[in-house]
């Protein structure tokens, strides 16, 4: 116990020192979680992490039990789901959880990466950081899409069908790929399965990334709202007990507003075509997503044009990659940044537009709406971050972080 | 070293393919036999949807209506150009422009176009009209507007008799 940094801990149970002298993992928790020297000045943004985290370890358990009692064949998936909801026991409330819980992973994970939109925390020396945190939003979107398979609905049938055939668009080899992807002609038993399986194999894999994820985290530590690095103990405080418990108060109320939704609505952000079995003959008259795919989907559609549909689609995401590159602005956080604060309230409303006309049909001003704003998410990335980096001036920053939070507090 | 490497680098593509491979659709799958259709029962201006190898099959018995309008498109209109005639040839070269046959698949990412049960929305084309992202198809199931990039596929078939068609 209070150990300053640097000093390794002593350890007073016999127990625990015997087992941190051959394994040290109470160091490590020590180090990482308690005396770990953390900006003072974090707002409720940096709890997304955190928040980010539980319920990737909520995820995780309630699958696992979940899995116990699915069916990963055509002709039994969607029953074996109505009886998780039906007749096990408390099986309507793990999958509630789960189904909701996709949802509110995502609600995290998306603040979190406007937090490190916002507070420029993608900059050096953390773009590893935050490449792995694309990463890590990638194997999300995959696990999620055949997650959503599994029940076996008509909307898992025809989003997998949908997905599966923006593969088409390759030039050549598109169709090869497609059917090697279904294991058939078409969506099928085999392509349950190897949903199924993958499923329950890449959370696992999350997991290792996020691990990555601190590690590179920890290496230089987080980023905090003014985005001036800590120049000394004044700046900081010790991981635990204040963002131990600031994080936990985050979870909470995170959790409550998760706990509200997964009990009194459940189906709210889900779709009621997937409580009809899938039928290979008939496809729904109006496709959509979930939610947290709305965006994408919008780009996907706004193009006119197959593979430059798809193209758009994954480059939305792809350009998140070189992110760090494109801005070329030596400020981190939008505090100082008079101009790019406003660019990134207006792509927040680009993105949130998108998702409206990815939920709505492609027809009417949709279609030109869609096209607008997908014109607006790549100049935002692709011409105004590299243009505003050059002849935007800062406001002028605080010397440290301990000057900005106390003038804040006189003030 | 160079020899070793390249050794080494065959040999894992050699392990890895198993692992890919298996992932490609199985001898069952493979074997799905093709299927006989009596299309006797089916009126003029009448469509039906058959299941084939997992997807449907549209089985359309066009009007004259329909095959005036679908020969008389020229061909710098269609962003994938073919005449109506070779879509309602079978395999047997036979052309039979009252019969239109095709796999009921979307072009763009594989939804099921409506336009085959009455009623449906049939498109600005008068054949189908993908509701997913707006594909419009004419009486001989060619791309016309939208993002779908090719005409709906004509699978292989081979009319037995007058009333009887075999399709794969």
């Amino acid at each position: 116990m209070a150990s300053s940094h640097g000093t390794p801990p002593v350890f007073n149970n016999k127990v625990i020192a015997w087992i941190d002298h051959r394994l040290p993992i109470f160091s490590y928790i020590e180090k990482e979680y308690h005396t770990f020297p953390t900006p003072r000045n974090f707002n409720y943004f940096w709890n997304f992490g955190a928040i980010a985290t539980v319920m990737l370890v909520l995820m995780i358990a309630t699958g696992v039990v979940l899995a116990t009692n699915y069916t990963p064949h055509v002709l039994m998936a969607f029953d074996s789901v109505e009886r998780i909801d039906r007749d096990v026991p408390q099986g309507w409330l793990i999958r509630d959880l789960h189904m909701n819980g996709a949802s509110f992973f995502f609600i995290a994970v998306y603040v979190h990466i406007f937090r490190g939109m916002y507070y420029g925390s993608y900059k050096a020396p953390r773009e590893l950081l935050w490449i792995l945190g694309v990463v890590i939003f990638l194997l999300m979107m995959a696990t999620a899409f055949m997650g959503y398979v599994l029940p076996w609905g008509q909307m898992s049938f025809w989003g997998a069908t949908v997905i599966t055939s923006l593969f088409s668009a390759i030039p050549v080899v598109g169709d090869s790929i497609v059917t090697w992807l279904w294991g058939g002609f078409s969506i099928g038993n085999p392509t349950l399965n190897r949903f199924y399986a993958l499923h329950y194999l890449l959370p696992f894999i999350i997991v290792a990334v996020v691990a990555l994820h601190v590690v590179a985290l920890h290496v230089h530590g987080s980023n905090n709202p003014t985005g001036i690095d800590p120049k000394g103990p004044q700046d900081t405080v010790p991981f635990h007990p204040y963002y131990t418990m600031k994080d936990g108060f985050g979870v909470v109320v995170f959790l409550i507003v998760y706990s509200l939704v997964a009990f009194f609505g459940p189906d709210m952000l889900g779709d009621a075509a997937n409580y009809i079995p899938a039928d290979p003959l008939v496809t729904p008259t109006h496709i959509v997503p979930e939610w947290y795919f709305l965006p994408f989907y919008a780009i996907l559609r706004a193009v006119p044009d197959k593979l430059g549909g798809v193209i758009a689609m994954f480059g939305a995401i792809a350009v998140l990659f070189v992110l760090p590159w494109l801005d070329t602005s030596r400020v981190r956080s939008s505090t100082f940044r008079p101009i790019y604060k406003w660019c990134m309230l207006l792509l927040v409303i680009d993105v949130v537009v998108l998702g409206f006309c990815g939920a709505n049909p492609p027809a009417g001003f949709w279609i030109p709406l869609s096209q607008a704003a997908t014109l607006y998410y790549f100049f935002h990335f692709l011409i105004l971050l590299p243009v505003l980096g050059k002849i935007e001036r800062p406001l002028p920053m605080p010397p440290s972080i301990a000057d900005a939070v106390l003038k804040k507090k006189a003030g | 070293m160079v020899a070793t490497g390249a050794l080494g680098a065959v040999g894992a593509a050699a392990v890895a393919w198993p692992f890919i491979n298996n992932l490609n659709p199985a001898a069952d799958t493979l074997a799905l036999a093709s299927i006989e259709v009596n299309v006797m029962p089916i009126e003029v201006g009448q469509a039906i949807t058959v299941k084939w190898r997992g997807k449907p099959v549209f089985i359309r018995h066009r009007t004259e209506k329909d095959i005036k309008e679908a020969e008389a498109v020229p061909m710098s209109e269609l962003p994938d150009p073919q005449t109506d005639n070779s879509r309602v040839t079978d395999t047997a070269k036979k052309v039979r422009p009252e019969w239109l046959i095709m796999i009921g698949v979307c072009t763009h990412l594989g939804c099921v176009p409506l336009g085959n049960l009455p009623g449906q929305d049939k498109g600005p084309y008068g054949g189908w009209y993908c509701p997913c992202h707006g594909s419009a198809y004419d009486t001989s199931g060619r791309i016309r507007k939208g993002p779908a990039p090719l005409n709906l596929a004509i699978p292989q078939y081979l009319f037995l008799s007058d009333s009887l068609v075999r399709i794969g």
